[in-house]
């Protein structure tokens, strides 16, 4: 069975969280998007083959959300934390242009 | 036949007759058609049949049927929610009626009928709601209560005993079970017949789109290959191959299991299915009792059996059957299903000239194999978007016009 380190209280099995899905980052300016982008983010996924940053719901524990970057492919977590002011920017440089 | 076949085995130097051949990779093809399933070999058998378009060549990066085809419970049903979803798989099922004449090869299509149970009150609304939409559409469906279902399905447990009692279920007689992988042979066999190439292993590695946002060709581990339409048919890497020409697609996959008893006498007589026991189950030709759930709780490539998937089912198959306590799980596997936020699939154009979707096939992609084969055959050929598929497309979202078929497309959490 997976096991997901929260950030409050440690490693547990993952049949205590839930799965939030992948993070897509928020448009800047939400008042301002428009109809596309608010489609790009409620709906378009990268969906890698490899290492993705997705969120993750203490269901059975604390209740905390938190992101976790864990690799699709080999089902491996590398790491898990908890959402700042940035961490969307730093996501979209490392993951290069959506289209 | 008989005759053949005696010949064959008296003469040792000619070889036996393939079911497909494998041709050395061209330069260039017409059409480029990646993923070996079900889907591009039926695209493939009807660009050849019904257009004549036979300068075609499939990809596929293992062996075909090896993704979703293979995986899947082989369940054939139309018994949708929506009304473009009720037209769609409709369509199928009259296409996979005439199948093994029109492949000239036994897919063992049996319509034994198909039963998805309601435990609650709110299910049973839904069973009647799903039951008026598909007869609207010329779909056989109705309602059955308790009464009919235990001359339907005797060995259910009908009682008052289970923690969520069966009320009622929706019955589509029409539905049924297949031989999955002799439906992609088929296909395959057909498509071969007409000059087209099967490429087994041989996998895309990029896609070139040129400066145009057009498509030039295809990258593959046994080299370039030119073309000007390239169709991703690849449900359960989709996402993986749209990338390829820098298309973000509504998808996050995630895999479904699925497992067999071993052989048991025959007394499942229909396909059963329940919504909110996640479970449905159907017995073969061969006595296995073949049983799939939910998705997984999330997201993954890996295809890794869980015994958690294992208990879930078990506790939930013992509340419709309680009889089956001693029977033993002989093998049980994982398939990746990409799911969109509305269930429905992708379908189409995209921004991307030449480049083509037949993607986001969720968990009810196996169903639809022949009418998506068919229309996306006639969009290639023709250039135009069939009426029946034009809901699927992948504007939609942005169009924030979805085809919500959670309700129907699988017994989801």
């Amino acid at each position: 069975m997976l096991i997901l380190c929260c950030p409050n209280c440690g490693a547990r099995n993952v049949s205590e969280f839930r799965f939030g899905g992948e993070n897509s980052p928020r448009p800047a300016l939400p008042m301002e998007a428009s109809e596309a982008e608010w489609a790009e983010y409620l709906y378009l996924r990268a969906n890698t083959m490899g290492p993705q940053v997705e969120w993750w719901y203490h269901q059975a524990g604390c209740g905390l959300w938190f992101l976790a970057e864990r690799d699709r492919a080999l089902n491996e977590v590398v790491r898990t934390f908890i959402w700042e002011d940035g961490v969307q920017e730093k996501e979209r440089e490392r993951g290069g242009e959506r289209s | 036949m008989s005759l053949k076949l005696i010949r064959q085995a008296l003469n040792r130097h000619r070889p036996p007759p393939r079911m497909w051949r494998a041709h050395p990779l061209k330069k260039r093809y017409d059409v480029i058609i990646i993923g070996g399933g079900a889907h591009g070999l039926a695209c493939a058998h009807y660009l050849a049949k019904d257009h004549g378009v036979t300068d075609v060549a499939v990809l596929e990066k293992s062996y075909i049927g090896s993704g979703g085809s293979g995986r899947n419970t082989a369940i054939i049903r139309a018994n949708y929610l929506t009304p473009e979803g009720v037209r769609f798989y409709h369509q199928s099922l009259m296409l996979y009626e005439d199948l093994a004449g029109e492949l000239d090869f036994n897919v063992m299509f049996s319509q034994r009928g198909h039963l998805t149970l309601a435990h609650t009150d709110g299910a049973v609304r839904t069973m009647r709601r799903r039951a008026e939409v598909n007869r609207l559409q010329g779909v056989d469906s109705r309602l059955v209560g308790p009464e009919e279902l235990a001359r339907l399905c005797p060995h259910l447990d009908l009682s008052q005993r289970p923690r969520y009692p069966i009320l009622a279920a929706l019955y589509h007689p029409p539905g049924g079970i297949i031989r999955h992988d002799a439906v992609v042979w088929g296909y395959a066999h057909q498509a071969d017949t007409r000059g087209i190439h099967i490429h087994q292993q041989t996998e895309v590695t990029g896609i070139d789109a040129g400066d145009g946002g057009a498509v030039q060709g295809v990258q593959t581990t046994r080299g370039y290959v030119e073309a000007g339409t390239v169709l991703n048919a690849t449900a359960g890497w989709g996402s993986t191959i749209a990338a390829m020409v820098d298309l973000e697609l509504p998808l996050e996959t995630f895999p479904l299991q699925a497992c067999v008893t071993e052989p048991l006498k025959p007394f499942l007589d229909t396909v059963i299915v329940s919504g909110s026991l996640h479970v449905y189950v159907s017995q073969s030709d061969r006595g296995e009792l073949v049983m799939g759930a939910s998705i997984d709780p999330y997201a993954s490539y890996s295809l890794n059996s869980s015994l958690d998937f294992l208990e879930g089912i078990a506790g939930h198959m013992l509340e419709l059957f309680p009889f089956l306590g001693e029977a033993r799980i002989l093998r049980q596997w994982a398939g990746p299903c990409e799911m969109p936020p509305d269930f429905s699939p992708l379908m189409g154009k995209t921004p991307v000239s030449g480049f083509l979707l037949d993607v986001g096939w969720g968990t009810y992609g196996f169903k639809a194999s022949p009418i998506c084969g068919k229309t996306m055959a006639q969009l290639i050929a023709t250039g135009e978007t069939p009426d029946l598929i034009a809901p699927f497309r992948l504007s939609r979202f942005a169009e924030l016009d979805l085809v919500g078929e959670k309700g129907a497309a699988s017994v989801g959490q």
